[in-house]
């Protein structure tokens, strides 16, 4: 028998198929070509675009509009694409409430910006939809490149240096690609396996191999890139998560976060997902939000995000806060968990509130209890298996501004290189611009 | 409220909103529901000879030019006069006016340039009880190439000599209808006016292709893979037939000719403006044939609410008034200086100012590292360029520069003595005078 919102416990099946299909529709819907063109009518077309400043990619934003309006989105497609290779999916996953669109003209006037992120996926799908990959490699340098780790940071590098006429070859230690983008961030960010779709898209420019199921521990080590390749590029993602150190965090019913989501991603069926009746989400990232959300969307009853800080300190934007509260999760801020009770599984989480002095987080001794069949750790990831001898600085392997590591010939990017955000448009610029510094010092 | 009948040529409507001869007046049915819909006239679409009708073009009559969210900018038509036989007109008219007496009803005329013609037709017009005919001189399409419509409107004696045949076998008011396809539409205007017209109305539409498709190499609308130039009307034409309204009511030539606008009329306020050029009426179709006979509704409401808001009671007390304003340039004051000025409250940074001033313009706009925009005096020519791309309205201004004070550009003081091109320093002409 089908399970309920009020069976308690983690079950499966607590909506129906049609219910879980709509709930994990397209978070926003695709612009048709109308749409478009009356929403890219709403650009200024600024001087010296504030949007282009603030986007990590420095994608031509007032451009790759007009190009739109021009009636030709397949060359704003690839005004996007030539920044941004995964500018499909920074388009749906983006942050652009504040990058692009917090600085939109027209948001700061009329707090009602340009939607830039749907007309760039408006351009980019155009294109992808039509199979048309628009950039051609460089002849051969006859230069072989190693890439470890095949997300945002290592595809935008690969690409890169593909086009530059490298062969490159991506060690991944999982059996897809993809990284983030295909094993975490929320479901309905990338509906229909755009992540899947768009690496096998990225790849069609060809001189690419990814051989899987290899990574440092998994049958690589940094001396055998350096040694068989020209140059490495290091993109390995957090592999690590933090614990709570909480009493009663090894109970069942008590997971990462990531690790949730990365099986809700690979879910066949998500009618055949386990959630909670009761789920609180220790954390205030925008794993959180996603794991919080996405609970919601599985038929939880209930569903708290438990925040040590307040509102303002809050990883996850504005915006990811009120699509959590929109969708049912509760927000709680200033509390930390102080123990998970239980016999054997979680039954409760036992909540300190908080106080900042001096800005250190210090608990009040005054408590509450919610009820928690499942607890997610949203405490952020850490950096594991990094190749013996790097430089690592704030617990991320020190890079320069163009991704050099302390060790010749090895670059770095994404999550595990220090410097910037961890977001995936961050991750491609890094990777694009270690990509050309690895070309420059090749070919100098 | 402030009252908005018309007395055009002693023809009495309730209001100076007319449709204008074209494809809504062309039969009774419409014509019934715009009055309903409280249109105050209709200038039935026009009428021809008596004989087998004109045929039309069985593929597309419309082109059009749109913005971004298809609100539609210019139309441009390839329809010919009326295609219904002229007595169907003629008793539908009867039936019309009799049950509207309120109302304008004027037939629209296009016979050839032949005096019989015109003799022939005139009577069985007058017998609908019509209460005036307007000359089509204008359609730019088709009927030109009979050597009627435009044809005529571009030899000003035909105008002249048609004039006089209709004010001889014609009793009540005779409108005639210029085309602007022509290089001084004073020509024509002194031309009726010698004629005797009781007023001209004006303007008709623009020659114009609208666009062109570039798959068949044709342009549009697309009859089997050619195109033709049609007639360009709405929006997009009002300032071209302002300027034309404007030069007949100042020129001493024909100073007082009743006028009845046309061209792009769509709201209140392009009645009101065409007005204060002295218009007496004017006649819509475009908006009309956009949204409908109910637009007419807004004309009304807005009218009546400016004219309240000035102290108007009748559409006498302000039309002309902005007649004696319109000028040659050689009489512009040379010494009215003004700069831009920038409402930094109100500037939300976007840059274009800069750009066009930058680019295209003066160089005369300074940019900051943060992305503030001041006007530099010394180089401003107030060109009002950068008030015209701003997207923030009342943004940038023009401030007059007091007198007494100096123009940082030219280092001048600001005289408040009134100076022209006639007589500047620089005119060879004005040195040739002393």
């Amino acid at each position: 028998m089908a399970s309920s919102h009020q069976a308690s416990g983690i079950h499966a099946a607590r909506l129906s198929a049609a219910e879980i299909a709509d709930n994990f529709g397209d978070l926003h819907a695709p612009f048709d070509a109308h749409e478009a063109t009356v929403a890219a009518d709403r650009c200024y077309f600024c001087f010296d675009a504030p949007c282009m400043t603030a986007c990590p990619t420095s994608i031509d934003i007032p451009q790759f509009i007009r190009e739109i309006q021009g009636g030709h989105a397949e060359s704003a497609a690839k005004t996007i694409l030539n920044q941004n290779i995964l500018g499909g999916m920074c388009a749906r996953v983006c942050p652009t409430e504040t990058l692009c669109e917090e600085v939109c003209v027209r948001e700061v006037a009329e707090g009602k910006p340009v939607e830039i992120g749907r007309l760039q996926r408006y351009a980019t799908d155009l294109l992808m939809e039509q199979d048309v990959h628009p950039f051609t490699r460089a002849a051969s340098t006859g230069k072989k490149i190693a890439v470890a780790g095949a997300g945002p940071a290592g595809l935008a590098a690969a690409h890169r240096l593909a086009m530059k006429g490298h062969d490159v070859v991506v060690y991944e230690a999982k059996s897809k690609a993809g990284g983030l983008n295909e094993f975490g961030i929320a479901a309905y960010k990338s509906t229909n396996d755009f992540a899947a779709r768009e690496v096998d898209w990225l790849l069609q420019i060809g001189g690419i191999l990814i051989e899987y199921d290899k990574g440092f521990g998994k049958g690589l080590t940094l001396e055998g890139l350096k040694a068989d390749h020209d140059a490495v590029f290091l993109s390995i993602g957090l592999a690590g998560v933090n614990a709570l150190r909480t009493e009663g965090e090894d109970k069942e019913g008590v997971r990462d976060a990531v690790s949730f989501i990365e099986d809700l991603r690979q879910a066949d069926d998500l009618t055949e997902l386990s959630v909670g009746r009761n789920v609180v989400v220790i954390g205030g990232g925008m794993t959180a939000v996603d794991a919080a959300v996405q609970s919601k969307l599985l038929g939880a009853e209930n569903v708290t995000i438990a925040y040590r800080r307040d509102r303002g300190a809050m990883g996850a934007s504005r915006f990811e806060q009120d699509l959590a509260a929109s969708k049912g999760v509760k927000l709680m801020f200033n509390v930390m968990p102080k123990a998970i009770h239980g016999n054997g599984a979680s039954a409760e989480i036992e909540l300190e509130y908080t106080e900042v002095a001096d800005g250190r987080v210090k608990g009040t001794g005054e408590t509450t209890r919610l009820a928690a069949d499942q607890v997610f750790k949203a405490i952020g990831q850490t950096l594991e298996g990094a190749p013996q001898g790097i430089d690592v600085t704030g617990g991320k392997i020190a890079v320069s501004e163009t991704g050099r590591t302390s060790v010749a010939g090895v670059w770095a990017g994404g999550d595990c290189a220090s410097g910037g955000e961890d977001l995936t448009v961050t991750a491609v610029a890094e990777g694009r611009d270690a990509a050309e510094d690895i070309h420059t010092s090749l070919m100098g | 409220m402030a009252d908005l009948t018309t007395d055009f040529l002693g023809i009495k409507s309730p209001n100076p909103f007319w449709l204008a001869s074209a494809p809504p007046t062309d039969k009774e049915y419409n014509v019934r529901r715009a009055f309903e819909a409280g249109w105050g006239g209709v200038v039935w679409k026009t009428l021809g000879a008596e004989g087998p009708p004109v045929v039309n073009v069985n593929g597309p009559r419309y082109g059009a030019i749109w913005g971004a969210d298809r609100r539609l900018l210019g139309l441009n038509n390839i329809e010919l006069i009326t295609d219904r036989p002229l007595q169907v007109n003629l008793d539908e008219m009867t039936r019309v006016k009799k049950d509207y007496p309120d109302r304008a009803l004027i037939a629209s005329i296009m016979v050839p340039c032949e005096e019989a013609a015109w003799k022939a037709i005139l009577p069985r017009v007058a017998e609908t009880g019509c209460d005036g005919i307007e000359l089509n001189f204008g359609c730019p399409h088709g009927m030109a190439e009979r050597g009627m419509g435009s044809a005529v409107g571009q030899v000003p004696e035909y105008i002249q000599m048609v004039t006089e045949w209709c004010k001889q076998y014609y009793g009540k008011p005779v409108i005639v209808k210029l085309t602007p396809n022509i290089a001084d539409i004073r020509h024509p205007a002194r031309a009726a006016h010698a004629g005797n017209a009781d007023a001209v109305s004006l303007i008709n539409t623009i020659n114009s292709i609208t666009s062109v498709n570039l798959d068949a190499m044709s342009p549009e609308p697309m009859i089997g893979g050619k195109g033709t130039h049609g007639g360009y009307c709405g929006p997009a034409v009002k300032p071209i037939a302002m300027n034309m309204v404007a030069e007949i009511a100042r020129d001493p030539q024909t100073a007082g000719l009743p006028i009845s606008a046309i061209g792009g009329v769509t709201t209140w306020r392009d009645a009101a403006e065409f007005i204060a050029l002295g218009a007496g009426n004017v006649q819509v179709c475009t908006a009309a044939m956009t949204y409908g006979f109910k637009v007419v509704e807004e004309m009304i409401s807005g009218l009546s609410n400016w004219m309240d808001e000035k102290g108007y009671t009748s559409i006498e007390d302000f039309r002309g008034m902005a007649v004696p304003n319109v000028t040659d340039w050689q009489y512009l004051d040379l010494n009215y200086v003004t700069k831009a000025r920038i409402s930094q409250d109100d500037c939300i940074k976007c840059g274009r100012c800069f750009a066009a001033c930058e680019d295209t313009s003066h160089q005369a706009i300074a940019m900051s590292e943060d992305r503030t925009f001041t006007v530099k005096d010394d180089e401003c020519v107030a060109c009002n360029l950068c008030v015209n791309v701003c997207p923030v309205e009342n943004c940038i201004t023009m401030e007059e520069i007091a007198v007494g004070a100096v123009d940082e550009r030219t280092g001048q003081v600001v005289s408040g003595e009134y100076g022209n091109w006639t007589a500047h320093p620089n005119n060879p002409a004005a040195t040739a005078a002393e």
